[in-house]
């Protein structure tokens, strides 16, 4: 696609880089009269900037994850998304400071890019940063993926893109790079793109082991590869408490891109919404610090307390986590040492529940099958984190324990769609971010149901 | 006074054994199921000699109160009646015993009953009747209703009501209730105790005792004054005043008591009066009664015959988000499957009368009446909307006929209802469509087992027999749709 608005794209590009930083800060966000690098503890609301070190962009730290937006029923019974609701959050989080704009071709079934599109042409292309990826994970074809990378711009009303990633690479190693970007020449492409103006800053998303991820670095050693940034899972549970196995520690990732100078992307710093709803003894210990703070604000700030942290990506879904992080993020105190050591160890709290590491990315969807695989694990980290879990049948009210799982089970999760029905085939597996067992969760979900059913726990 | 007390009672049995059919929970019915397992017909099928000595001694001793009190139908009709001519001075005349359709019916019903031929004694018992109308006209709103309710405890984050769903069992007894509504409605709307007297075969065998009763209504000839009071307020029609006779048909009296209530002249007492066998004569006034009766009936089954089976409720649309998941259709089965703690399945139907008790209980939409002809009505068990769980006894706890047993948890794994059987055309492990075995998975009892195919090299499950209890596990989980690749045929004997 040759686009005649390159040109002047560029140009209005060229102008704004030289015009200065200040400049940028004012268009991107209004309210900000200077560019805020030491944050505020208290005093008016101000947006937190971090400034890309590479392309010297003013990025708000809070970015607006495009993937959670509302969804609603449209005359067909089909889900589409709430449009009214996304212009609404979208206009209060360009007034207050955000500027990055998270999104992709496979969101919310496809719907996000265009309702991104809608929202943000009606502001000025400046005042905003666009990300968005390379979803190629169905047909890696090269007419499919340059198919894909094109409709974006349509999508989204743009001639180009901001941040522009390779989606979700890592799992699978070399051989699923190459096979997915380089041997369909699409790696080549994107950076003749990069040439053109058209992507301002590449860069891949990660999830996966370490030396999966070490071979990247390595491709960026040797320069066979320049990545202008990556974008990483990192949050105070995955700092120190990865698997290992199939996921990395989020500090070995942080300071593999401190030492290269690439900024970072945050992604997941919630858990999919975990981080936000802990469970309440440890949501106390939070409140005890902190009273007037939302527990969600601890995980935010863990990350943008780091100064590598370029833009900390959240999906929100309406207005109430909107207000309460532009809060977060416009009065933001970054983590003391203490502090530091204080969110390990709730951490490491976290880790003693029984918690499925599910983020609701809706990746495993649909399952061939029709089951509900992120609404199941959603009830079920959701009994755990509340303490509805009933453990014994012996325990103090497990009556009513027993009755609140299984209605609210059946509430959440039509009963075709429960975990008994997951037949084991493994299909999901491979598309998980997060690389849970989810057959075997399930089964174990299944398992702990029939005993709940025949009292057998 | 009598009177006060049979209305109490007649209220209290009612609502119980209404509330008993609604209930869906399980709570109801530790506390109320004796008051189905009291109802004649079941208890005689049952063999519940207790009950039955009861009841005959019963009915000795005060009369046909059963029918004023304890049969739901019974009561029912005395409801509609109440509507049907309260405003009414003269709600009722004098008739004719209807012999030949009374005793017609019954003997039908006893050839009926004693030659198997389950539709029929499902279709005049009364209590069974009352049953039928309840879980299939009755129940559908009772459970939208919770459903409100559910919908707004989810709301409010209380788990105090849940969603149940609501679906069309069988449309042939969905339309038999109908009629019958339609028909016991009819009768009683300004006919009072027709049905009681001229069909109702628990009457007709009540009222060959009830004739020597102990205790009666007996009219005192010297006080009465041939009003007529008593007659006209009769909705048994069996109190004949002439002009200077006075007499009462106590085969048809239900004990009501309405007449001691009317009587100005404190000429009816409800006395002890053994032996005193007073009949009236015979008259000709029942024809035309009789007649309408019968063409009722007639039009009833017409009418059933007639409706055509509509096609089922649209399946439930599914998100977008979610691969579509088609609903299951239930297979063909030669045999039938009856529920755990029947002895086996020509037992479980000589002994049902489809009051479907047990179909308004069952927790995981397994029990459904049939629609096969010879079974029509009686519950059968099939898997489409869930499978016979380990833990529930329901319906074995309820049953008021004898026809499923009581059994514990413990004894549910002996009964073996059924047994699975794999079609390897259907079966997704055995065509390669994806690694399954959740039949095997999710059998309770280890009856099914994934062996290797060595030519294809897949696997695919077979089934021992001998240790398949047929509880519908594997068919409701297959994930074969809509028909699953493995299902559960009915074994004729199940211990």
């Amino acid at each position: 696609m040759v686009n005649p608005n390159t040109c002047s794209a560029m140009k209005r590009r060229e102008f704004l880089q030289i015009s200065g930083a200040a400049a940028v800060a004012a268009a991107c966000a209004p309210k900000t009269k200077t560019p805020a690098s030491a944050p505020l503890a208290e005093g008016p609301e101000q947006m937190l900037i971090r400034e890309n070190p590479r392309s010297g962009d003013k990025v708000s730290a809070l970015g607006f994850g495009c993937m959670r937006w509302p969804m609603i029923k449209d005359q067909n019974g089909r889900d589409v998304i709430d449009q009214e609701a996304v212009n609404e959050m979208v206009d209060y989080a360009i007034e207050h400071g955000i500027n990055y704009f998270d999104t992709s071709p496979a969101y919310l079934q496809g719907q996000s890019e265009k309702a991104a599109g809608i929202a943000l042409s009606r502001h000025p292309r400046e005042s905003y940063f666009i990300a968005t990826k390379l979803s190629n994970f169905g047909d890696p074809s090269p007419e499919a993926s340059i198919k894909m990378y094109k409709d974006s711009f349509e999508q989204l009303k743009t001639t180009y893109f901001d941040y522009y990633l390779l989606h979700s690479i890592g799992r699978g190693g070399k051989n699923a790079f190459n096979r997915r970007y380089v041997d369909n020449g699409l790696l080549p492409f994107l950076l003749e793109e990069k040439k053109a103006g058209r992507i301002r800053n590449l860069g891949f998303s990660f999830h996966g082991a370490k030396h999966e991820f070490d071979y990247f670095m390595e491709l960026f050693d040797s320069g066979g590869m320049v990545w202008d940034f990556v974008q990483i899972e990192m949050n105070y549970v995955d700092w120190t408490h990865a698997d290992g196995v199939r996921n990395v520690n989020a500090d070995y990732l942080y300071a593999e891109l401190d030492k290269r100078g690439l900024p970072i992307v945050v992604m997941e710093p919630l858990l999919g919404g975990r981080l936000a709803n802990v469970p309440e003894g440890i949501a106390r210990q939070m409140k005890e610090r902190e009273p007037e703070r939302s527990v969600a604000s601890w995980a935010f700030r863990f990350c943008a307390t780091y100064p590598r942290v370029l833009c900390i990506l959240s999906g929100m879904t309406n207005m109430a986590p909107l207000k309460e992080n532009v809060e977060t993020f416009g009065h933001f105190k970054p983590l003391t040492e203490e502090e530091l050591e204080f969110m390990e160890h709730m951490a490491t709290q976290m880790m003693e529940y029984p918690l499925i590491n599910c983020t609701d990315c809706k990746y495993c969807m649909p399952c061939p099958w029709g089951i509900d695989i992120p609404g199941t694990f959603q009830h079920y980290n959701k009994a755990i984190t509340d303490g509805t879990y009933a453990q014994s049948a012996a325990q103090k009210d497990y009556a009513k324990l027993k009755k609140a799982y299984l209605v609210s089970y059946d509430r959440a999760v039509a009963t075709v769609r429960q975990a008994d029905h997951c037949i084991n085939c493994g299909e999901c597996l491979s598309h998980c971010p997060q690389s849970i067992p989810i057959p075997r969760e399930l089964r174990r979900i299944a398992h702990y149901i029939e005993d709940l059913k025949q009292d057998k726990l | 006074m009598l009177k006060k007390l049979r209305v109490l009672l007649a209220w209290i049995f009612w609502i119980g054994i209404t509330l008993l059919l609604l209930d869906f929970t399980g709570v109801l019915h530790g506390y109320l199921g004796w008051m189905a397992k009291l109802q004649f017909l079941p208890a005689i099928l049952a063999l519940n000699v207790g009950v039955i000595v009861g009841l005959v001694l019963l009915t000795l001793v005060f009369g046909r109160v059963y029918c004023s009190v304890i049969c739901p139908l019974g009561v029912f009709q005395d409801g509609i009646s109440w509507l049907g001519t309260h405003r009414s001075k003269k709600p009722y005349k004098y008739h004719k015993e209807m012999k030949w359709l009374r005793y017609g019916v019954w003997v039908l019903f006893v050839v009926a009953l004693l030659a198997g031929v389950h539709v029929l004694v499902a279709l005049l018992a009364p209590y069974s009747a009352y049953g039928r109308m309840v879980q299939n006209l009755l129940q559908p709103i009772y459970l939208w209703g919770n459903n409100l309710l559910a919908a707004w405890a989810e709301k409010a984050g209380s788990y105090a009501f849940y969603e149940k769903e609501v679906w069309l069992r069988s449309l042939p007894t969905f339309i038999v209730a109908i009629v019958t509504l339609v028909v016991i409605v009819t009768l009683s709307f300004k006919g009072g105790r027709s049905y009681c007297n001229g069909v109702c075969p628990v009457g007709t065998t009540l009222s060959f005792l009830s004739r020597f009763a102990a205790f009666r209504p007996v009219i005192d000839a010297d006080k009465c004054k041939h009003c007529k009071a008593c007659e006209l307020h009769c909705k048994a029609h069996c109190i004949a005043i002439g002009k200077d006779t006075e007499k009462i048909d106590y085969s048809r009296c239900v004990d009501c008591f309405n007449c001691i209530e009317q009587c100005k002249f404190g000429a009816l007492k409800y006395k002890y009066a053994w032996g005193k066998n007073v009949t009236p004569d015979n008259d000709r006034a029942s024809g035309r009664r009789a007649f309408m009766t019968g063409t009722v009936l007639a039009v009833g089954t017409a009418a059933l015959k007639g409706v055509q089976a509509r096609a089922q409720e649209a399946a439930k649309k599914v998100d977008g988000g979610f691969a579509t998941v088609l609903p299951k259709e239930a297979p063909e089965r030669e045999t039938p499957l009856t529920p755990p703690g029947s002895a086996s399945v020509k037992d479980f139907y000589r002994h049902c009368t489809a009051c479907q008790l047990c179909v308004a209980e069952c927790p995981n939409n397994v029990l459904r009446p049939s629609g096969k002809l010879e079974t029509l009505m009686q519950p059968e068990m099939s898997f489409e909307k869930g499978w016979c769980r380990p833990e529930c006894t329901r319906c074995s706890e309820l049953c008021p006929a004898g026809a499923i047993r009581k059994i514990t948890p413990e004894e549910k794994t002996q009964y073996q209802v059924g047994t699975a059987r794999v079609n390897l055309k259907l079966c997704v492990s055995a065509n390669g469509k994806a690694e399954c075995g959740k039949c095997a998975q999710s059998c309770p009892s280890g009856a099914v087992q994934m062996v290797d195919n060595p030519e294809t090299g897949l696997r695919y499950p077979v089934v021992m027999e001998e240790v398949c209890i047929g509880c519908g596990a594997c068919e409701y989980l297959c994930p074969s749709r809509p028909i699953s690749a493995i299902t559960v045929n009915g074994k004729p004997q199940h211990v």
